[in-house]
């Protein structure tokens, strides 16, 4: 009896604990190597947890390994530049026409393949639905190109693409959530239902297609061009307009601090109100959700899907839910990171980073867990941004016997990777010895 | 001592107990039969005999030594051999290759135990190049019985043969079964349709919720009014 | 004449190249479904494991090009190969006795496994970077050219010119002696139809003696042989570059499963089905339409589509084999 007494007072303490380590490492990190760069850790950090929320959602509540996470956390990030950004003058006139017939092309297409496949059987089917998609393709590439085309002639240094709606960037946050959802229908409805892997499998490849497609259509978000100067979320400032603020320097030189280095500060700090505020919103949602009559029937399906099935529950379509549910928090993930980093550069996403390190946080923080989503998502980012610069250091050191000559030049070169050997050996030591994580769903 | 005896077996999957006292006993070349309604533990005793699973108390001897701590493999090598209800074939794999992997703890030249086999089953000497999962129902079973005397076994145990075929089909594996055990092979043997295997049986068992309920020779159990009235539908 | 000039240049641009990327991607496939069989994960690892495997059989190639060894017309790389395979392969098994086994040991669900993979994964992009960096390598030596476009003018007097690099029959040449030497071990030796049985019937192999830790082993060894071999060959015939080996994932994954994933016969038809559409669909044919249709220049490519969207096809094609047909164009392991 005692015993259990003692289990349920340390798992009680579990989670304040690993969040005030958390805590010491960032205020460890803000005083050994300056506020900025523990706030900026911090801010990515807390955007991790938000990606690594989705992906426990997925994981954690019903067990869907979505090994595409960065194709959600991309198509997010474009929802800033379509929604923040000012409109490109005269593009619209001159390709928007021509766009909108394509896709009614494509749409149309596609949805007329569908209802042939549905009505003819045989040969004729086949046929048919090829017929109508090869046509469907070059009609809507003869409407797609010359508007592309135009598009992206206009003022091709700068501009060369659409442009945006020129509405305020917050707005862009749920716009980013609704268009990862889009996708996640779209892959869910085909690829979930059948082997548990398959999903994996469907997910990278869309991963890998929205990032080519986020790189390639220039006229959407000027590719590998990058869009910069996205407008950054009400209420968070600019630094420069802070430094020409007189009340700001002012208040500052009160305080003793440098204005410059306090207006970097104060950024950051309204950006982290503003996650934060996102973070607890979320938190609600999803533990709320958790304790429904509907959280708890996801977990009954996690845990059995036979016996699920058999109480005549429709497992495909829960699944379907809580895989756009959860890819659409992705995108939301994807939507703020653009806004903090103000541009868009598609060839950065990269799956390790965005797709298998949020795996990593997942599991090490605690699969089905919320909180231990959040944890995992900070502590890891502070890992996985420390072993960076940790990896150098520990190599030189490990080189040091050595004498000079390429294979010493060779190892200390090689510290940059050192990162991605240690998430491996946190994957798989979390796995093996504590499978359920930091801080374990109750 | 009989060839094979399993006495006093008592045990279970998870915590619950199916298994009560149950014994079972089969002598050189005779067939035994366990019948008994569903649920009733058939299986699981078969299973227990083999070693799939953990008994609490009780034990089990071949041949005059205990084989109780053996694993089912160790089993087979001690001369047991076991087809099992249902996944009895390689699928993907010819006629001939299931007797080959049969006899894959044989280190010795397995020609000619295949050969016996062949004769016992012709119908799968035309069929050896074929893929044993394009057979029809009752051929796969004789894949399977087949593939389990490949390891010459001293007892066979064959749990449900007849399930899903054909009446016809039935008779056929009874009467191949019993030109088995006249080899001198002892038989234990798992049957849904109890009146036609009790017929062929020299020993019969019915269970009842993991307990021996009769046993007597296969004749008499089928002559008996209480067996006939609860277990055979009159 | 112009029909025999469209035809070289569809041999020339698209069935030549098909075949060989066709050929890799077969031997990646084949990997995958193996593990899929015997140990009945996909395996994230993979596309790392090709990049390791590839990454030692450069370093010893170095080496002997250092000691003056060479093969002579041939690559260096292919000297290097077997003792490329053994170290890949051992690394295979060190693996699996570290990370794999103890999973088998509690029958952990498959997707927890792939979990695992992923964590491997990481491990082998470690130290497949460590090894050789992130640099993209070019290690082919030896002749280039089987044909080249001069004396393809030279000897036919047609205007398109055709070139056969010996890397491409390399390639096919090698997959083809590897193909025929697994299937000999998969249908002839007592071993590789254990394989067989065991991928087929786990509890009946079990049953009849057949020992699951030679079996998986035996599995490992094979894949890191064609992981190695597989990269070796996308290395010699295009580049070595880490992250590419990644990124092959996706196409190998969608050869395995069109194919019919765990039919070793299916992963060879699923990578060159996988390679002609790769290749088909993002050529431009242009040139190929104006010799066809005379006194006609299209405007454009005739593109399909563009290369950087090559990845979509091997996702179309999976995701049209899942709705349709999910067990694949070969009857693969159950859905």
């Amino acid at each position: 009896m005692s015993n259990t007494r003692q289990a349920a007072e340390t798992s009680r303490l579990r989670a304040p604990l690993f969040f005030a380590i958390m805590t010491a490492l960032i205020v460890l990190e803000g005083v050994t190597s300056g506020w900025n760069s523990a706030l900026g850790i911090l801010n990515m950090g807390l955007i991790s947890a938000i990606m690594a929320l989705g992906v426990n959602m997925q994981w954690g509540y019903a067990g869907l390994f979505n090994a595409g996470a960065m194709g959600f956390v991309a198509l997010g990030g474009l929802a800033p530049v379509l929604i923040s950004m000012p409109p490109t003058q005269g593009a619209f006139k001159a390709g928007g026409f021509g766009l909108i017939v394509a896709f009614i092309i494509a749409a149309i297409a596609v949805l007329a393949a569908v209802w042939l496949y549905k009505r003819l059987h045989g040969l004729a089917r086949g046929l048919a639905v090829a017929a109508v998609l090869i046509v469907g393709f070059f009609a809507y590439r003869f409407f797609l190109d010359p508007a592309v085309s135009a598009i992206e002639a206009i003022n091709p240094s700068a501009a060369g693409n659409l442009g945006g709606l020129g509405l305020p960037t917050l707005i862009s946050w749920p716009v980013g959530a609704i268009l990862a959802a889009g996708a996640a229908w779209l892959v869910g409805k085909t690829a979930l239902g059948l082997r548990s892997d398959y999903l994996a499998i469907a997910t990278l490849g869309i991963a890998e297609i929205l990032v080519a497609v986020l790189k390639n259509e220039q006229w959407l978000d000027r590719g590998v061009l990058n869009v910069n100067g996205i407008p950054r979320p009400w209420p968070v400032p600019y630094e420069i307009n802070l430094q020409n603020s007189q009340a700001f320097v002012a208040q500052m030189q009160a305080w003793g601090i440098d204005p410059t280095l306090g207006s970097t500060i104060t950024v950051k700090l309204a950006f982290l109100v503003l996650f934060v505020v996102v973070i607890l919103v979320l938190l609600w949602l999803t533990e709320m959700s958790l304790r429904s009559p509907w959280g708890r029937m996801m977990r009954a399906i996690r845990d059995n899907e036979i016996s699920a099935a058999a109480m005549g529950k429709n497992i495909t379509r829960r699944h379907l839910q809580i895989f756009v549910l959860g890819s659409a928090v992705i995108g939301l993930a994807g939507a703020m990171m653009i806004s903090l980093d103000g541009q868009m550069t598609p060839s950065s996403y990269n799956p390790l980073r965005y797709t298998f390190l949020i795996l990593v946080m997942v599991i090490v923080g605690g699969s089905g867990s919320n909180w231990g989503a959040i944890l995992g998502g900070v502590l890891i980012w502070y890992v996985w941004v420390k072993a960076g610069d940790w990896g150098p250091d520990i190599m030189g050191l490990l080189a040091s016997p050595f004498p000079d000559g390429p294979f010493k030049a060779h190892m200390i070169a090689s510290a940059a990777h050192m990162r991605m050997l240690v998430m491996g050996v946190i994957l798989l030591g979390v796995l093996r010895f504590s499978p359920r994580g930091l801080l374990p769903e109750k | 001592m009989s060839y094979l005896s399993a006495t006093n077996m008592t045990g279970g999957y998870g915590k619950a107990d199916i298994l009560h006292d149950c014994t079972l006993t089969v002598d050189k070349g005779q067939i035994a039969v366990i019948v008994g309604p569903n649920g009733a533990g058939k299986s699981t005793a078969m299973k227990a005999v083999f070693g799939m699973l953990g008994l609490r108390a009780g034990q089990v001897t071949l041949d005059g030594t205990d084989i109780s701590a053996l694993s089912p493999q160790d089993r087979v090598k001690k001369g047991m051999g076991f087809v099992p209800q249902v996944n009895n074939v390689f699928p993907t794999m010819t006629v001939e290759e299931n007797l080959e992997m049969g006899a894959f703890i044989r280190n010795d030249n397995y020609r000619v135990t295949m050969e016996q086999v062949f004769d016992l089953f012709p119908i799968l000497k035309d069929k050896r190049r074929q893929n044993a999962g394009e057979l029809s129902g009752g051929q796969r079973q004789q894949v399977a019985v087949g593939r389990a005397l490949m390891t010459q076994p001293k007892l066979l145990m064959l749990d449900e043969p007849t399930a899903g075929v054909s009446p016809i089909v039935m008779d056929e594996l009874f009467d191949r079964i019993i030109e088995v055990a006249r080899t001198g092979i002892s038989i234990l043997m798992v049957e849904q349709n109890a009146r036609q295997a009790l017929e062929i049986a020299d020993k019969g068992y019915v269970l009842v919720q993991g307990a021996n309920k009769y046993t007597d020779t296969g004749q008499a159990l089928l002559a008996d009014p209480d067996v006939r009235r609860t277990f055979l539908g009159g | 004449m112009d029909i025999i000039n469209a035809l070289v240049a569809v041999t020339n641009y698209v069935i030549i190249p098909a075949t060989a990327y066709g050929a890799q991607l077969a031997l990646g496939a084949l990997g995958v479904t193996l593990i899929y069989s015997i140990l009945r994960f996909s395996n994230f690892a993979h596309g790392d494991t090709m990049a390791f495997g590839t990454g030692v059989t450069i370093l010893i190639t170095w080496g002997f090009q250092a000691m003056g060894i060479s093969f002579g017309p041939l690559p260096t790389a292919l000297l290097a190969l077997p003792f490329g395979i053994v170290i890949t392969s051992a690394l295979m098994l060190g693996t699996d006795r570290v990370v794999y086994r103890y999973y088998r040991r509690v029958r952990a669900a498959p997707v927890v496994m792939v979990m695992v993979s992923v964590g491997v994964m990481f491990v082998m992009n470690a130290l497949t970077r460590f090894l050789i960096g992130v640099d993209q390598i070019n290690f082919d030596d030896g002749a280039r050219f089987i044909i080249n476009a001069r004396q393809w003018r030279e000897m036919t007097g047609l205007t398109e010119p055709l070139t056969l690099r010996s890397t491409q029959v390399i390639t096919v040449v090698t997959a083809v002696i590897v193909v025929a030497a697994l299937f000999w071990f998969l249908g002839r030796t007592r071993t590789g139809k254990s394989m067989r049985a065991f991928s087929d019937n786990e509890d009946l192999a079990l049953l009849s003696g057949i020992d699951p830790n030679k079996v998986v082993a035996v599995t490992w060894i094979i894949t890191g042989a064609l992981a190695t071999i597989a990269g070796t060959l996308y290395g010699l015939d295009k580049s070595f570059k880490a992250f590419t080996y990644f990124q092959l994932l996706l196409p190998i994954f969608a050869s395995a499963i069109v194919g019919g994933i765990g039919n070793p016969v299916g992963a060879i038809a699923g990578g060159f089905v996988i390679s002609f559409s790769e290749v088909g669909l993002t050529y431009a044919w242009k040139k190929v339409v104006t010799y066809l249709i005379p006194n006609w220049e299209p405007d454009g490519l005739v593109q399909l589509l563009s290369t950087d969207y090559k990845y979509a096809v091997s996702f179309t094609i999976l995701i049209l084999v899942l709705i349709f047909k999910p067990t694949g164009l070969f009857k693969g392991k159950i859905v």
